[in-house]
């Protein structure tokens, strides 16, 4: 899937985080700041590069703003992200791309 | 060299110290030593004056130089104005290498930074730091050692001559013009002057600086003439709304209130819950909520408590209105009707000597029954963490969390599992602040674990089945299976501060941050 | 049939699929069911993102026992379908309808679960259902609705909604309830399904709360809807057996037991008349008394 336009999703409360894809035209760019950086920021990475592989995104801006949040959170904000940028709403692939 | 909890304390900080790695919580006990003593100048002529026009006229007559030592106290809390006002005036002056050695450093002394940058203060000695002064000091800022030290720690190392304070700034709501000083009766108060009294009667120096210049004798005086060399009025001591601010309202959320139900039932299940019981706890939300259930079960069962001790919030004071408890020992007011109960003739001031200090011919945190406490981290080895955030960044204070641990007979800690994603309950504690063998219970929203040392504790909950029984490692286990382990801080080499035991021993050392992106 | 269909359900809490803070660790008020929401607590805007964090919820967090409802959106909007194949995708163990009128919207969602648990090689029948009533009709179409599909565990009143479409609103005192909480419980009974009662919404007011539940406790309802942990403890509290009661039921099912072997049929226990239609009411304490946690017996 490509990064259709600019998307955001989630928030930045407590236990959240907020995920904003853009399109760009030079491979894929991930960035990310977390309140737990020191101790979790190696396996937010994890999560994020994971899923935006299973979504088939290899290219993009991809910013993540974190707040301590779990990992189905990070899952659930990326997806919502990237899909929005492409306008999908229905006949997800849940358990498919969506695991 | 590897210290009693397991922490390896660098042989250069041993050396540049001259401190004992921590042995153990009895290491000390009944070693005799010489107390020391300060330098006194005597005031005999009648017409003598000890006003001062201005902080500067003070530093002046007090002989303010270069690498001396100045102390605060932390009554004021974040709204303190004393600690910024006296330092910017030394910084004026342009001396050097000062130590701060205040009872407790905070939000409020944000505008100090620049000084530790500029090498004015080289050196901090302080029951803890929060606010930027910690990131400060994390980051490698500080020239010199932080020294964080409990607050029976700190008169310790006032009477041993370890810390010698060359001047001591007492910011008292009120004073005379003879330097009688009260923590009442001023716009500023703060209700008692327990941190001070160490200082009236070990530094070389005495100030105090007032808001509220009262006919003399300003009595009873809680620091007393005979200590105070100089009195100096200014137009204001401390924001009084950030002092003190009316009670917390009881809280409302649920985790916390169930805790608070844990820590009563571990309370009034174990032995030491009969008449005359004696009890410290802090003023956390699940703290307070748990002085309230225990009121009720109190009444219930017709109990009452022999003293309570420490800070003091409403919920103690209200035991205290309604005769549920003989008396209390306050050594620090939290909210406005802990300051306005003082009046209530059994709300006693204690010093904080009389409350902690383990070099005392025994101490008021020797007869404590019961002391419920907060900690951002606890290990599986019990040991908590209250001063260094899981990120490595110094963010609190030991207080007197270290004292009332060791002296307890039932030290109960309240701590919620996850702070966020961080685990509380953690393999092992950023840095140790209070030793395992002090901790008995560790109260989580998951369950209750008792320290395997307190087999007798233990027992006692199991048998009266009111709480769910946990070990720590089953608490930790949990933790980490829902948020995952986290990785080991990356810290650089060089040590920042240390963390001093009660008794002068070096529990632990904290080292600078190595920010990770 | 699903042994979840008739399971304790003494409190369903209410939890807001969109914020994380709130469905990551609700277990530990040990609610008898959490009820995530799509519908009403999430704004228009944010559906999708409920899901997403819905479906990964359901499958990463252990719930550790409780019940995982999902309130999905109306029939009457186009979110529906794609929230039921969500949820059951995601294994959650019911789905809540709202704003349920007559017995052929379940039937509608039904065949939604049915298929999604076929898209999804989901066990088939393992999603249960129960349906909100939330206006005149709905409860005055109550039986209907409980009979309407073998797989409905049970209906809830839902006040809110009820209360505006009978033109009132909600008083505190339950009067404008009455009804509607009479009727369905009778209508649940007779259906042989479960009954809950409304959320009430005054948190600062928990002596209200206790009275609330005082009443549908003793009206004959299974249990309540919760908008907040701390009413938890309160329902629980109401719920849980009497000792005197237990030690009565357990009395009740050891005499019936060896009476009947002997051929008695009516015979007292401690000065009160039983026969065999006390037997499945004393049965019922027990269970309740063993789930609360106040009942060590085998009986």
């Amino acid at each position: 899937m490509i990064i259709g336009k600019s998307a955001v999703a989630g928030t930045l409360e407590s236990s959240d985080a907020q995920v904003t894809v853009e399109p760009s035209e030079s491979g894929l760019e991930v960035e990310i700041s977390s309140s737990v950086m020191n101790q979790y920021g190696r396996q937010i990475r994890a999560t994020v590069m994971k899923t935006l592989e299973r979504l088939d995104v290899h290219s993009g801006k991809v910013t993540v703003v974190d707040k301590g949040a779990l990992d189905c959170t990070l899952k659930a904000r990326v997806e919502c992200a990237v899909y929005r940028s492409n306008d999908i709403k229905d006949a997800m692939s849940w358990g498919g791309a969506i695991v | 060299m590897i210290n009693a909890v397991g922490r390896d304390i660098p042989d250069e900080i041993l050396a540049m110290t001259g401190k004992e790695p921590f042995q153990g919580n009895h290491y000390k006990d009944g070693v005799p030593f010489r107390r020391a003593a300060p330098i006194i100048r005597p005031v005999m002529s009648n017409d003598h004056s000890k006003m001062v026009k201005d902080i500067h006229e003070a530093l002046v007559k007090c002989h303010a130089h270069n690498g001396m030592t100045v102390s605060f106290h932390h009554h004021f809390r974040e709204g303190d104005l004393i600690v910024c006002m006296v330092m910017k005036e030394i910084h004026k002056m342009g001396l050097k290498n000062i130590t701060l050695a205040a009872t407790s450093l905070g939000k409020a002394h944000d505008d100090l930074v620049p000084m530790i940058e500029d090498g004015t203060i080289t050196r901090i000695e302080a029951s803890g730091v929060r606010g930027k002064i910690g990131e400060a000091i994390s980051a490698g800022k500080l020239k010199g050692l932080a020294i964080m030290r409990s607050h029976g720690g700190r008169v310790r190392s006032l009477v041993t001559g370890e810390t010698r304070v060359d001047i001591a700034f007492i910011g008292a709501p009120t004073s005379d013009d003879y330097g009688n000083l009260r923590g009442i009766g001023g716009k500023t108060n703060c209700g008692v002057l327990s941190y001070s009294y160490v200082d009236g009667d070990q530094a070389e120096y005495v100030v105090a600086i007032t808001d509220c210049l009262v006919p003399f004798p300003n009595f009873p005086a809680h620091i007393s003439m005979t200590r105070v060399d100089y009195v100096c009025v200014v137009d204001s001591i401390g924001i009084p709304e950030k002092i003190a601010t009316g009670a917390a309202k009881p809280t409302t959320d649920q985790r916390k209130l169930m805790m608070a139900e844990y820590c009563t039932q571990v309370v009034v299940n174990t032995p030491y819950f009969k008449d005359g019981f004696s009890y410290q706890t802090g003023v956390g939300g699940a703290s307070i909520a748990s002085t309230i259930s225990l009121t009720r079960i109190m009444k219930e069962r017709g109990i009452k408590m022999g003293f309570g001790v420490g800070g003091l919030t409403k919920p103690m004071c209200d035991l205290l209105d309604m005769g549920m408890v003989r008396l209390l020992l306050d050594t620090q007011a939290f909210d406005l009707d802990a300051v306005s109960n003082v009046i209530n003739p059994a709300h006693h001031r204690i010093t904080a000597g009389a409350y902690a200090n383990p070099f005392n011919k025994g101490a008021f945190v020797n007869r404590l029954d019961y002391v419920i406490l907060a900690s951002l981290e606890v290990d599986v080895h019990f040991n908590c963490n209250v001063v260094v955030g899981s990120d490595g960044v110094i963010t609190g204070a030991q207080g007197g969390h270290p004292d009332t641990a060791q002296g307890a007979k039932c030290t109960i800690v309240i701590c919620p599992l996850l702070q966020g994603r961080i685990p509380a309950i953690c393999t092992n504690v950023t840095t140790v602040t209070t030793p395992g063998e002090s901790v008995d219970v560790v109260v989580t929203d998951y369950g209750v674990a008792v320290n395997p040392n307190r087999q007798d504790l233990l027992e006692a909950l199991r048998k009266a089945d009111c709480v769910p029984l946990k070990t720590i490692e089953e608490l930790r286990d949990i933790a980490y299976s829902i948020v995952g382990e986290p990785d080991p801080l990356e810290f650089g080499d060089r040590v920042v501060g240390i963390i001093e035991a009660r008794d002068g021993t070096i529990m632990d050392v904290v080292r600078q941050i190595k920010p990770k992106n | 049939m699903n042994p979840n269909l008739k399971r304790l359900r003494r409190s369903m809490m209410f939890l807001n699929c969109q914020k994380p803070a709130l469905i990551k660790d609700p277990y530990i008020y040990a609610p008898d069911s959490i009820m995530l929401d799509l519908e009403d607590a999430v704004a228009e805007r944010e559906k999708d993102a409920a899901r997403y964090s819905l479906f990964h919820a359901l499958r990463e967090i252990d719930y550790r026992g409780v019940e995982r409802v999902v309130r999905i959106n109306g029939l009457d909007t186009d979110l529906w379908q794609e929230d039921i194949r969500c949820s059951v995708a995601g294994g959650c163990d019911a789905i809540r309808i709202p704003k349920t009128e007559t017995a052929e919207d379940v039937k509608r969602v039904e065949a939604a679960v049915a298929a999604a648990e076929e898209e999804f090689h989901v066990e088939k029948g393992r999603t249960l259902i129960m349906a909100a009533l939330e206006s005149a009709r709905g409860v005055m179409n109550a039986y209907e609705i409980c009979k309407s599909s073998p797989l409905l565990f049970g209906i809830a009143l839902s006040g809110g909604d009820y209360t505006k479409d009978l033109q009132t609103s909600i008083s505190g005192t339950g009067v404008e309830l009455m009804g509607a909480r009479q009727h369905m419980i009778i209508a649940a009974r007779a259906a042989g399904v479960q009954c809950f009662d409304t959320v009430y919404t005054n948190l600062n007011d928990m002596e209200g709360f206790r009275k609330d539940v005082e009443t549908i406790h003793t009206m004959g309802f299974d249990g309540k809807s919760i908008i907040n942990p701390r009413q938890i403890p309160i329902v629980h509290e109401i719920y849980t057996p009497k000792p005197k009661d237990i030690i009565f039921a357990e009395k009740v099912v050891r005499e019936i037991d060896t009476k009947k072997a002997q051929g008695i049929g009516v015979f007292t226990v401690d000065g009160k008349m039983i026969d065999i239609a006390f037997y499945d009411g004393a049965k019922r304490t027990l269970a309740l008394a063993k789930a609360s946690g106040v009942y060590k017996g085998d009986m």
